[in-house]
């Protein structure tokens, strides 16, 4: 149902028209029709927004919704209702389902429950290969060419092993101008469960080094720079990891870099109770490469911030360490995360941060209807936020059907207020509103 | 007294002497008409065993039916974990039953830790994957005591697969907070991430290590080890780092040799070695009930009433 | 094969040993037996011991740890002084036959040494006898070492309040105490003087052993 309104007094901050400015903006139709200050009311209902920032709808690159498959963790309906809550008007669902999303018959089914879902964009994500196992290339021409336009294709939860195959997969994804996205984490030196080091020895642990996730991407970078093919780094880990995508982009490489809200406050301390609700691949590291992946996002190295939002029924989270499946719940404390432990100690500014997550993400998939600017006529996929309120961490009152946050009883400073989604409001006054 | 005992450092040296006496104490006695003391009679132990353990789930359930508790055995190794049964479930089942202590062995480093969240009772850790197991390191300690009087600059070499030994994790930070000093002897592979750390000595020449060494402790060399890398054969790891007589005679003559058992004879001991005075490797399986008997003595001994899960 | 070393036990950690040195929150009130006094009634005790049994061929004397061990020394002494031989002579730690297990903290235990009691007459030995439970967890360690002939009982100081039915054989001295009293028994051996005081100790009455 179409409405008319007016977001009176926000700050609207749109990186991607480089504007920091209190105004008023006008939707109608699902639009933006105006923007400017003291616009007149003409009929339209008007939302007061005095202390709020008004950002273009986030754009999450790495989501893990679970259907079809393992409905008991996440559906499509459930991840995209934490997704609204979060701010975000768009996310990318990996091909990890049961059966995994290698064809266009899965990515369609994905992309139609995201729209019978109606609360954001659910854009599906192809496997590299069939059945994630790593042998043969999956149909990414298929997936781009059905109604789901797949064009970013990941193993992710698995990496591909095969340098060969790795080489074949971005020479071909260059056919779509795809992108390619690989789980960096070397079978052969990993094997563990949390970051290999003083920690892991003291905690009888089986690690996992920094050089699994590096001799990945440095495999990649150089596989990328013969191909000519466009790579997108996952969740980045290492101070390591960070040296090699500098150093490849400055050579002028086609690469892009993402890093988790976890990876960039979390350290691998929280292990020592041995709670696999802090066990997530790659693992939390320790504090030299916390520092080194902030430094990295602000001065543009790392590209954006993604979730990777991996829900995991309670039973699972429960079990003995090693044997609990890694994973992190992140869409609905993401903002919070960010405006508490990087923007408020001064890591990151306003600008670049609502960058991370809208902008950026945005530009790099190609999703124009998303991460402004916020301009007449672009589409209405915005957010909301206060960036003062204050508000504890609860499990049990997350939207997600799961509950392994690793922020629980943690109070942040940072709320969505409103989220709009093709002019609608999913979200609003912090309540859910259904699509 | 500690309620659990995850590790050999959730106790104080005091209370690390205070095992250690109580286990003399039990030890002393002269000729019984019973083994059997009435101490913790109308108190259950149960032992819950995810890996199959017939030495050390013997000591344990000894040590408490002579005390005159009760024992029950939930061993896991098979059905009920293929069944699906997780960890929490099993701890709560137990709950229900109303125990008072649960020793527990699992392949899983931290299964304890997150025991003792689900349980009012009292955990005791018998062995937890590559992590800790803090009753052996005690009944070592305790053993070394009965040739030593103090640990204070007592030189302990601790040889072989430390990298994958939970044995070797509770004796090094038990003898180091006795007062004891320790080298390490392996070849890098077989080491933990950062050992230098740990405030040991680490070293690969077992030779140079023999003559100085008040004791030296053996680790069980797995034969799994060799598949995957970590030393290219047992017959090398056996030349370079295995004790055979000729090695025992390098040491100083009032030197011992130990091991956890069960030994790989031809391994990291040969036969020989393992039968030479020195080796007082019978009696440390001797000496594992006594001070068995001792920690449930001071751990069940005191009040209890009141306790809760740690965790809602 | 080469001897076992016996156990070279460290000192106990401070404050662990049961029944010892008096707190210090004792605060004495009179005097009870002095050091002369402590000698006489042990004399006396000894004497008492010898005429009874016709003898101290069959007796073995056991003290119970801490202070009565000692007590049981010097009467082991003083009838090898009247009989011209000693009697056998141990020590025995109640610490496992309390009856009052998981209601306060475990004490230390100290090695029980006894010898063979089969067919004796054992007599126990306390410094004090209070309510009898101490006799009583004695009594029951006494069972799983053998079985005596008879035992007896034979303690310094006898302060009253019975709560089972246990009786002294040998006395040194009756003290009437009322139950918020202390009886403080201190012999040179531990403590560095012979004397028995009867004071208040706040403290010990809320922790207190039950004797």
């Amino acid at each position: 149902m179409p409405e008319t309104f007016i977001l009176r007094g926000a700050r609207l901050i749109d990186p991607a028209a480089a504007r920091d400015e209190t105004l008023d903006v006008r939707v109608a139709d699902g639009i933006v029709t105006d923007l400017g200050p003291g616009l007149s009311v003409n009929g339209a209902e008007e939302i007061d927004c005095d202390g709020l920032v008004l950002a273009p709808g986030f754009v999450d690159l790495h989501t893990h919704l679970r259907e079809p498959g393992r409905e008991d963790a996440e559906t499509v309906a459930t991840g995209s209702r934490a997704a609204a809550r979060g701010g975000y008007t768009a996310v990318c669902a990996m091909a990890n389902t049961d059966p995994v999303a290698d064809s266009a018959g899965i990515v369609e089914q994905v992309a139609a429950l995201g729209r019978a879902a109606g609360l954001c964009d659910v854009s599906p994500v192809g496997a590299i290969t069939v059945g994630l196992q790593g042998e043969q290339l999956a149909e990414m021409g298929e997936m781009w060419f059905s109604a789901a336009r797949v064009n970013f294709f990941s193993d992710d939860g698995r990496c591909v092993q095969d340098a060969g195959l790795m080489r074949r997969a971005m020479e071909y994804a260059r056919t779509f101008d795809a992108i390619i996205c690989n789980h960096a984490e070397e079978r052969d030196l990993s094997g563990g469960s949390m970051n290999e080091g003083e920690l892991s020895a003291l905690l009888g642990l089986r690690g996992i080094p920094a050089a699994a996730e590096e001799v990945i991407i440095a495999r990649d970078l150089a596989l990328a720079a013969l191909t000519g093919a466009r790579l997108h780094v996952p969740h980045v880990s290492t101070a390591g990891s960070v040296e090699l995508i500098r150093a490849a982009k400055a050579k002028g490489a086609r690469v892009t870099a993402e890093v988790t809200p976890h990876h960039l406050t979390l350290t691998e301390e929280l292990v020592s109770g041995y709670d696999p609700v802090f066990k997530v691949a790659p693992p939390l590291r320790g504090r030299a490469d916390v520092d080194a992946l902030r430094a990295a996002l602000a001065d543009g190295t790392i590209d954006c911030v993604a979730t990777d939002h991996a829900p995991h029924p309670q039973e699972d989270k429960e079990r003995e360490f090693d044997q609990a499946p890694p994973g992190m719940l992140n869409l609905e404390t993401a903002l919070g995360v960010l405006l508490t432990d990087l923007a408020e100690p001064g890591v990151l500014d306003l600008m670049r941060l609502v960058d991370t997550l809208s902008a950026a993400p945005a530009r790099i998939r190609g999703l124009d209807r998303h991460g402004g600017p916020v301009a007449q006529g672009a589409p209405a996929n915005l957010t909301l936020f206060d960036p003062t309120a204050e508000w504890d961490v609860v499990p049990a009152s997350l939207a997600s059907r799961s509950r392994n946050t690793p922020f629980a009883g943690r109070t942040l400073r940072g709320k969505v207020v409103h989220t709009i989604y093709e002019g609608r409001f999913t979200v609003r006054e912090g309540s859910d509103i259904d699509g | 007294m500690i309620r659990h005992l995850l590790s050999i450092r959730d106790l104080t040296p005091d209370q690390v002497e205070r095992v250690l006496h109580t286990a003399a104490a039990f030890q002393a006695e002269g000729p019984r008409i019973t083994k059997k003391y009435p101490t913790l009679v109308g108190k259950t132990v149960c032992n819950l065993f995810y890996e199959s353990s017939t030495r050390t789930r013997t000591s344990f359930e000894l040590a408490a039916k002579r005390l005159s508790a009760d024992v029950v055995n939930f061993s896991r190794s098979g059905s009920a974990v293929e069944k699906g049964e997780s960890l929490k479930d099993t701890a709560q089942t137990i709950e229900a039953m109303g125990v008072d202590a649960i020793v527990v062995r699992h392949a899983s480093s931290g299964a304890p830790h997150r025991l003792a969240h689900w349980v009012s009772a009292s955990v005791i850790n018998a062995g937890d994957g590559m992590h800790e197991h803090p009753t052996q390191a005690l009944l070592d300690l305790y053993t070394i005591r009965q040739h030593h009087r103090s640990f204070e600059g007592l030189r302990v070499a601790i040889v072989g697969d430390v990298l994958h030994s939970r044995v070797a994790r509770s004796n090094v930070w038990g003898l180091q907070m006795m007062g004891a000093e320790v080298t390490l002897v392996a070849p890098r592979t077989l080491l933990p991430p950062r050992v230098e750390t740990w405030g040991v000595e680490v070293t690969a020449d077992l030779d140079g290590v023999l003559p100085k060494a008040d004791v030296v402790y053996l680790l069980r060399m797995q034969l799994e080890r060799m598949k995957v890398g970590f030393v290219p054969s047992l017959r090398e790891f056996s030349r370079l780092w295995g004790v055979d007589e000729q090695r025992a005679a390098l040491m100083k003559d009032d030197a011992l040799i130990m091991h956890p058992g069960p030994m790989n004879r031809g391994v990291e001991i040969t036969a020989s070695a393992a039968d030479l005075p020195r080796s007082v490797i019978t009696d440390q399986v001797a000496n594992g009930i006594a001070v068995r008997m001792a920690l449930l003595y001071l751990m069940l001994g005191g009040p209890q009433a009141t306790q809760e899960p740690s965790d809602a | 094969m080469r001897p076992r070393a016996t156990f070279a036990a460290a000192p106990l950690p401070p404050g662990s040993a049961r029944g010892e040195a008096t707190s210090l929150t004792f605060e004495p009130k009179a005097n009870i037996l002095d050091a002369g006094d402590v000698t006489r009634a042990i004399g006396r005790i000894a004497h008492e011991i010898v005429e009874r049994n016709k003898g101290a061929a069959d007796v073995v004397l056991v003290g119970i740890l801490t202070r009565g061990a000692s007590i049981a020394a010097r009467l082991a002494a003083k009838i090898e002084q009247i009989e011209g031989a000693r009697p056998a002579c141990g020590s025995l730690d109640i610490g496992l036959y309390r009856d009052d297990i998981g209601l306060r903290e475990p004490s230390a235990l100290a090695p029980t040494e006894v010898p063979r009691v089969d067919g004796k007459v054992v007599v126990l030995v306390d410094d004090v006898l209070y309510t009898g439970r101490s006799t009583r967890a004695a009594l029951d360690a006494l069972t799983d070492l053998g079985r005596p002939r008879a035992v007896q009982l034979a303690v310094l100081v006898d302060r009253g309040h019975r709560e089972l039915p246990i009786r002294a054989d040998y006395v040194g001295k009756n003290v009437p105490t009322r139950r918020n009293e202390e009886i403080a028994v201190r012999l040179s051996e531990i403590d560095g003087v012979d004397e028995v005081l009867l004071g208040t100790d706040d403290e010990a009455r809320l922790t207190e052993e039950a004797r």
